[in-house]
């Protein structure tokens, strides 16, 4: 359960809250015709005579976008329909050339499943919690006004005309603005995993709608409304935030909320309203007479199954299960496909490297990749060539430290210069001396100098205060000039001492 | 020459193939008598450069020695809802008036592919909404036939009227026609020529400007069942860019044709006895009965009985699917556009669809956007669709006791023009005996029969099973040969 509540005069609201998200499918061609699908093309450059519904134009299903669907279903263990429908959606605007939207009101292609979304102490998310998702059917999408062309007139890029989108539709189960955000992320990286969407909300690749209500607790759901388009995660946290504090206002002060289409202004954070429900269209959804249902064989389906790569979840668990990460690592590690993917081919190099299993080097590339790398990194700003971090450079470094031939220190500033000159690590460790001295003789004659020249902090230490110990660690380090390898120091030291 | 515009596709593109004449002589012919025929307004445009460049193709193959086309050195009529490329396509509509696609429908091009040309775009009911040919915005097509005894215009019958008007008055040995609720029977039989709606998905709908997607079938209309069986398999065939076209071999129908009905069953649906069908039309199903038993069938009753509901289904599915389809004609892209002086998207709209639609058209809007509206929709369009899917069973079960189904086409024979125009329902109820095929998907045929007391002909409908075009086609010949139908319309245009 969540604790978000919000403080009105009249006591406690909790906030009820669904999303519609529509995300373009990641495919070449559009749902029902062969025109591409690039982001950033000219205006008008990939329309068919389709997607301009010119007279006697058909609409055929594209195979890859369905595939794309009914894999996305089998990522959060839904029901996959085996026979589904298009509807057509009427309702006339510039621009929705047949003026109908293809879609799948009555007989979607995915069913019933659900998302988990996991315990983050710092959004206010205090346990796992497993949000339902009621369908999801594929669409076309409409073209784009241009309103700042003409200054009396409209121009219509029908680009986006009929690009395959899944309209993923949760159950009102998300309790807080962090919820939804991290329902957002999740099935964001769902998504991305699966490739059937990338995600890329500022290029519109997902959107969301966003429904809230609020109630008091325990009391039935309210009113609610829908706040459409909204195109990032931090904006559908504001907007939720605002709707439910604009809402709880309106109660307390003896209004009713009307239910109702509203716009998000990221402007402001704040939602206006759009229509209400007395402007709704009648959308007269029908059965699409230009297609047939849509039945999927049981070939297709196991091929859609085989396809599925490994999901975040279980791979989450294997991080920790198998590879023994913190569960904070593993979260971390398998958010994006880009960090799971650099992660999983840098360990695979580094356990190469040291002639180790995964699970043995696995924590100390985890650290490496999460902190010690983007640390180095973000110190260096512009003068880091990103691409000179190879994962073989990388794991060069990280199998010198792992044979102890470098401190953790030492690693960060070969991996410095490995990212200014793209020199070899190996190469640098010997050359700039940046190599740990585990030369027992060496550090011996200056443990052993230190021991004779603080022969009072000796008496202390074997008095009884054991704190002293670092003292003498760290006298050992400055004449070895930060060199010596602090285990053989650690060691000599316990051993000279008593 | 005057020879050869008698002749139909069988004889001419045997003829253009053993030399007794070429394709550009038969070309000229047809242009020419198209040209005198201008009175009947069957054509909304002539194409006969079109028609001269298919035939001078044809007579370079055959001099070339290469073979020919199954349609080769036929020109033909193209129904103006087949987008014909480079060459203006209206659906006999204001609103795409001067449309000129750049692109040519699936149908026309297998047509040209084998080899036929384009004597130029017919006229039409109004997005093939109409059976009388009196809803084209580019005015009535008139009958080349008379009622005995009067001069009164005659309707060709509707949709498909300016094809069954040209290749009844030999100014086109044949065209295509489309079929949604009867729009090739009923023309076919109004004007003694016969016409073929094939099973629902053997032709390509790509390029075809729909008025009701599940319905809309395109076919050939020509004098003798030979010539639909030659042009149907020209024009049939699966077509990728139809998610509705079936995925069939076409048979050779043509070579197929045999008119020994021994061994098959001919089911007579005692339901088509309605009231109000003229006594001329059932003796003439009579004499239908007997020339299929001389053709050695075995006649059975059969029931379809629920066809009382196939009309108001008909006209519930048919307009809906219209509403919708029809949105397109919208102004923003092409065809007309009304925009008057500093007015918004949704008076842009209203003004160009006021101005670009013709009653009928309007009309059936009105009734399919009612249908599907909120509220109403289980009322109407659920119910039709279950009427429609009993009238499909009665079909199913019919075909269990017999191989075809012979019926009237038409209630009436054709009508003067303007006589029908009181009751839009009275119109409709034309094509009662042809809508329930059209409901099931199933192949159809009218083949002309007799001549009326008032000189006018009356056609003979064959359904068959889905996919069985070959059954209806044999059917329809043995009717034919017995028939005997050599009347022809006296030339006063």
């Amino acid at each position: 359960m969540s604790n978000y509540r919000i403080q009105g005069a009249t006591g406690e609201w909790e906030v009820v809250i669904g999303l519609e998200v529509h995300a373009q499918v990641t495919s070449n061609a559009k749902l029902f015709s062969g025109a591409a699908t690039a982001f950033g093309a000219e205006p008008n450059a990939q329309v068919s005579l389709v997607d301009a519904a010119m007279p006697g134009m058909l609409p055929v299903p594209n195979r890859e976008c369905i595939r794309q669907a009914v894999r996305t279903g089998m990522a959060i263990e839904a029901q996959i329909n085996a026979w589904s429908r298009f509807d057509r959606k009427n309702y006339f605007y510039a621009d929705l050339p047949q003026g109908y939207q293809i879609s799948q009101l009555y007989h979607p292609i995915v069913g019933e499943g659900s998302l988990l979304i996991e315990a983050d102490e710092k959004a206010g998310i205090e346990a796992d919690k497993v949000i339902g998702i009621e369908r999801i059917h594929v669409e076309q999408d409409a073209g784009k006004l241009m309103h700042d062309q003409h200054p009396t007139m409209s121009y219509v890029d029908l680009n986006r005309s009929g690009v395959a989108l899944m309209e993923i539709v949760s159950r009102p189960d998300m309790r807080s603005p962090a919820e939804a955000g991290a329902y957002l992320r999740k099935l964001r990286a769902i998504l991305r995993y699966v490739g059937s969407c990338d995600g890329n909300m500022e290029e519109g690749s997902m959107r969301a709608d966003v429904n809230v209500s609020v109630r008091k607790p325990g009391d039935e759901f309210g009113t609610r409304t829908e706040t459409k388009n909204v195109n990032s995660v931090r904006f559908v946290m504001q907007a939720i935030e605002h709707e439910a504090m604009r809402q709880v206002d309106v109660l307390e002060s003896g209004g009713t909320i009307v239910q109702e289409t509203r716009l998000f202004d990221p402007g402001t954070g704040t939602t206006r309203t759009m229509r209400s429900k007395e402007d709704a269209h009648d959308y007269r959804y029908f059965p699409d007479p230009d297609l047939l249902p849509l039945v999927l064989e049981e070939d297709f389906l196991a091929e859609c199954r085989a396809s599925l790569p490994e999901l975040p979840d279980a791979k989450r668990k294997r991080y920790v299960e198998v590879l023994g990460l913190t569960p904070y690592n593993a979260r971390e590690l398998t958010a994006e496909v880009e960090t799971f993917a650099r992660f999983e081919t840098l360990l695979a190099e580094t356990a190469r490297a040291t002639g180790k299993d995964d699970a043995a080097v696995a924590t100390q590339v985890a650290n490496w990749s999460l902190s010690v790398a983007p640390g180095v990194m973000k110190a260096l700003g512009d003068e880091a060539d990103l691409a000179n971090a190879t994962a073989a450079a990388q794991a060069a470094i990280l199998a010198m430290a792992e044979r102890q031939e470098i401190s953790g220190g030492q690693a960060k500033e070969i991996f410095e210069i490995v990212l200014r000159t793209g020199r070899d690590p190996n190469e640098i460790a010997d050359s700039e001396g940046l190599k740990q001295v585990s030369d027992t003789g060496a550090i011996e004659a200056a443990v052993d100098a230190i021991i004779a020249a603080n022969a009072d902090k000796v008496e202390q230490y074997r008095a009884g205060k054991e704190a002293l110990f670092g003292f003498f660690v760290g006298q050992t380090m400055k004449a070895m000039q930060g060199k010596a390898n602090p285990q053989v120091v650690n060691q000599l030291l316990k051993g000279k001492l008593g | 020459m005057t020879e050869l515009t008698s002749l139909g596709v069988k004889d001419i593109r045997d003829g253009v193939a053993k030399g007794d004449f070429t394709a550009r002589e038969v070309a000229e012919a047809f242009n020419a008598a198209v040209a005198e025929a201008a009175s009947l307004n069957a054509f909304i445009v002539t194409t006969p450069d079109h028609a001269l460049a298919a035939a001078d193709k044809v007579d370079a193959a055959r001099a070339a020695g290469s073979e020919l086309g199954r349609m080769a050195g036929v020109p033909i009529g193209m129904k103006d809802l087949f987008a014909t490329h480079g060459v203006q396509t209206t659906a006999a509509s204001h609103i795409l008036e001067g449309f000129t696609p750049r692109y040519e429908s699936t149908v026309s091009q297998k047509l040209w592919d084998a080899g036929a040309g384009m004597l130029g775009k017919l006229n039409l009911d109004q997005f093939a909404m109409g059976s009388s040919n009196e809803t084209s915005y580019f005015g009535n097509v008139t009958s080349p036939w008379k009622k005995a005894g009067s001069n009164a215009a005659m309707s060709p019958g509707g949709s498909s009227g300016g094809s069954s008007a040209a290749v009844a008055a030999r100014i086109a040995p044949a065209a295509t026609g489309t079929d949604t609720g009867g729009s090739i029977r009923q023309p076919a039989a109004f004007t003694g020529i016969c016409g073929i709606k094939p099973t629902y998905g053997r032709c390509s709908r790509w390029g075809i400007v729909a008025f009701a997607s599940s319905l809309d079938q395109a076919g050939p209309m020509a004098r003798s069942v030979e010539d639909c069986a030659i042009m149907l398999g020209a024009m049939a065939g699966f077509d990728p860019k139809d998610a509705t076209s079936l995925q069939m071999e076409v048979p050779d129908w043509e070579a197929a044709l045999n008119a020994d009905l021994r061994g098959k069953k001919v089911g007579i649906p005692r339901e088509y006895r309605m009231e109000g069908t003229d006594q001329a039309i059932l003796d003439s199903w009579e004499q239908g009965k007997a020339w299929l038993k001389d053709a050695g069938a075995e006649i059975v009753d059969v029931s379809l009985p629920h066809t009382k509901y196939a009309l108001p289904a008909y006209y519930i599915v048919a307009p809906a699917e219209a509403s919708s389809n029809l949105a397109r004609y919208d102004g923003v892209r092409y065809g007309l556009r009304d925009l008057p002086d500093g007015v918004g998207l949704q008076d842009m709209y209203a003004a160009t669809r006021a101005a670009g639609f013709g009653d009928e058209v309007k009309r059936r809007i009105l009734i399919g956007t009612y249908v599907l509206s909120a509220g109403f929709y289980d009322a109407y369009y659920t119910q039709a669709q279950k009427g429609r899917a009993l009238v499909a069973r009665d079909f199913a079960l019919a075909f269990e006791q017999c191989d075809v189904i012979l019926a009237p086409t038409t209630p009436t024979a054709s009508f003067p023009l303007g006589s029908m125009n009181e009751d839009p329902l009275t119109m409709y109820l034309n094509d009662v005996f042809a809508v329930p095929a059209s409901l099931a998907g199933l192949p159809a045929m009218s083949v002309p029969a007799t001549i009326n007391a008032d000189g006018l002909p009356l056609g003979l409908q064959i359904v068959g099973r889905p996919f069985d075009e070959q059954g209806v086609l044999n059917a329809g010949l043995a009717i034919q040969q017995r028939a005997g139908f050599t009347a022809k319309p006296e030339k006063w245009w």
